[in-house]
């Protein structure tokens, strides 16, 4: 699939547990899965899998069915900070690539953990990654998931953290028995340090934000009147008939190159 | 003795009561007061002390005050009323903004976060200045509308495209410099989220990330991927959420320029390599941003498919050709369809059914191909064309192919 990727790459993916969208229940986390995904397609061989957490976890076997023989778990109860104990597990094990996703989709999800990770371990972190196109002399060459669809390519030397946009492609299909078979391996850090900021704060499920309403500055009656009445005239609404077609391929062109879509 | 009987002149009277007389103007000099005090204290109205003599000598009375709504001829109606000027001579703090400025321009995210700015000065109290600190050309020309005291500006080259290494390190050392009681940054993909998450793992602070009510003690963000509130303490550094608070439109700011501080120039360890073409059919639809659609009046498909590559355009069509077998599901657009967000939309023999143009209400322009003057697309578009089809995108694909050739053999 990838015929320049190296063979002999390292990669970490670190997963967590997803929460579904509607139903609000514990399945594999979307851009954790397409990390994993992008993992299996450079380096099967050389993907590891971590999660800090705790190895009963029944989303572990969904990512496990994706086709991996293990899973790291770094033992840890759910309050706690994940950041100390993946920086130290990650400084020892120095991969190539580390693999997250850009927000998490349940706890804070604020996004930092790559960035903390780039911070404490020195490496480059390179945001909303949608494809490895290469991997070559200490370089990897990376595509970005820009808005609209659009992509921008990046030059980054190895190694280095990459955090998976959700334009990356779509994760396998996890099967059953391999995701029970797979071992769970526990790793003991024993760093357990709690995450003070989290004891302090109140969570409850997300409230509808209020519609920003259009509020008209209006001084006297006759200004609230005239908003009120005033019509939303469309401008421009020119309708061409009986020129020839090629002046209204003209136009047409035109407006194209006017509105910058044409390059 | 006379100074107490009122005498009155009833030739005076007289002539004040005929307009026609010809000494009634010299009369009315003396006082014709609309309102008068009379002797028992009453204000007194003089019904005719109204009204003016309009332009064909005829006296015409107003009133609607001036407030009418003419209909021909109407001038630009936006009289520029000069907003109050907002002055901070010497500030006692500062408060951070990095602004998104996608294409150069503040976006309404950012003036939200301006607005934001200035909410928590007005919280805070005292002598507070908004500081926003740009990267690169901007193009904004209203930035003291927006509510920009201070304007720190980097234009450097390095700071050119995609750099975040540079910014972060630029930033941190304002930070050194400025120590600003807040660093606000708008929670975007545009740039806001990436650059205001690698300032807080760099200054070793804890975030704020979709904050969307914020106070001074206590802040209302969103966790778990948007569907949980987290009530927690304000910090320092917040990414706040889109329509977090109202933007500034009651005063004028100065946009003082700041002296952009000294940045030592690390080798940026990512290198941006630039955009990369791609294929605009895998776009997704909802995200396109030019799209050619086809309808019911498009028989000749090769044409249109050859249209689209050629123009670059996404494709797409009314719920008829979808269900006719002509294009894949994924494409329709419409209400049961997607609901595309486009910039530029050319609908190609499509009708205009309520529920096509519920799908592209959102597009801003739209052009119509089609041959009925009457239908309802015509309507919504901004440019219609009446003609068939195919001559239509025939000629449309000579001209590109025109441009493109030129365009050629201007960059050979």
């Amino acid at each position: 699939m990838q015929p320049n990727i190296d063979a002999g790459l390292r990669i970490t993916a670190l997963v967590s547990v997803g929460k579904h969208p509607s139903s609000g229940r514990a399945r594999r986390a979307d851009q954790d899965a397409r990390a994993v995904e992008m993992g299996l397609r450079i380096a099967p061989q050389g993907l590891e899998v971590v999660h800090a957490g705790s190895s009963d976890e029944a989303v572990l076997r969904d990512y496990a069915g994706m086709g991996l023989a293990a899973l790291k778990v770094i033992q840890q109860s759910a309050e706690l900070d994940a950041v100390p104990a993946l920086s130290e597990y990650l400084s020892e094990e120095t991969p190539d690539i580390i693999l997250t996703g850009v927000r998490a989709e349940s706890g804070e999800s604020s996004g930092m953990m790559a960035y903390l990770l780039g911070e404490k371990l020195g490496l480059p972190v390179v945001s909303r990654v949608a494809e490895i196109r290469s991997v070559a002399n200490g370089h990897a060459e990376v595509l970005q998931a820009l808005p609209r669809g659009q992509r921008r390519a990046v030059r980054v030397c190895l190694p280095f953290i990459a955090s998976v946009d959700s334009a990356a492609a779509a994760p396998r299909q996890s099967a059953y028995g391999p995701g029970m078979r797979a071992k769970l391996q526990p790793e003991e850090r024993g760093i357990e340090i709690p995450d003070a900021v989290r004891s302090l704060w109140q969570e409850s499920p997300a409230r509808k934000r209020p519609k920003r309403l259009k509020v008209v500055k209006a001084k006297t009656a006759a200004d609230r009147f005239k908003a009120a009445t005033a019509k939303a005239t469309g401008d421009g609404g020119t309708v061409m008939r009986n020129e020839t077609a090629a002046e209204k391929a003209q136009a047409i062109f035109d407006l194209l190159v006017e509105e910058g879509v044409l390059r | 003795m006379s100074d107490d009987i009122i005498r009155r002149d009833p030739r005076a009277e007289w002539i004040a009561r005929n307009r026609l007389h010809p000494l009634h103007e010299a009369m009315k000099q003396a006082g014709a007061a609309a309102e008068v005090r009379g002797p028992s204290g009453l204000i007194r109205r003089n019904p005719h002390a109204v009204g003016f003599i309009g332009p064909n000598g005829i006296k015409r009375i107003d009133r609607l005050n001036g407030n009418a709504q003419t209909t021909a001829g109407r001038r630009a109606a936006a009289k520029t009323v000069e907003l109050p000027l907002h002055r901070v001579e010497t500030p006692d703090y500062y408060i951070a903004v990095v602004p998104d400025l996608i294409g150069g321009r503040l976006t309404a995210h950012d003036k939200d976060v301006l607005g934001q700015a200035h909410q928590l000065i007005a919280q805070l109290g005292g002598a507070g200045a908004v500081v926003a600190i740009c990267f690169g050309e901007s193009r904004e020309d209203s930035f003291d509308k927006a509510g920009v005291d201070r304007l720190m500006q980097f234009s450097d080259a390095s700071f050119d495209g995609y750099s975040p290494e540079a910014r972060v390190t630029a930033l941190q050392n304002v930070d050194k410099s400025l120590s600003p009681k807040f660093w606000l940054f708008p929670d975007s993909i545009a740039g806001g989220f990436e650059i205001g998450c690698r300032l807080a793992a760099r200054l070793d602070e804890r975030p704020l990330t979709q904050a969307w009510q914020v106070g001074l003690e206590s802040t209302i963000c969103r966790g778990a991927g948007g569907s949980s509130d987290i009530t927690r303490a304000t910090e320092r550094i917040l990414l706040l959420a889109q329509e977090c608070a109202n933007p500034i439109d009651e005063t004028r700011h100065e946009v003082l320029p700041l002296e952009a501080v000294e940045v030592t120039t690390a080798t940026a360890r990512l290198e941006d390599l630039g955009q990369v073409s791609v294929d605009p059919n895998s776009i997704a639809l909802a995200e396109a941003e030019f799209i050619l659609s086809a309808g019911n009046g498009v028989h000749d498909w090769d044409n249109f498919h050859r249209a689209a590559t050629l123009l670059g355009a996404t494709e797409g069509g009314s719920r008829v050709v979808v269900d006719d077998g002509h294009m894949p599901r994924f494409r329709q657009v419409g209400a049961s369809g997607t609901w595309v967000t486009a910039r530029v939309y050319i609908a190609v023999g499509i009708s205009g059914a309520v529920q096509h143009l519920q799908g592209i209400g959102q597009c801003d322009k739209v052009i119509a191909v089609n041959t009925d003057v009457s239908c309802d697309m015509v309507k919504r578009a901004a440019l219609s064309v009446i003609d068939d089809s195919n001559e239509v995108l025939t000629e449309l694909m000579k001209l590109v192919e025109e441009y493109r050739q030129q365009e050629v053999t201007d960059a050979a």
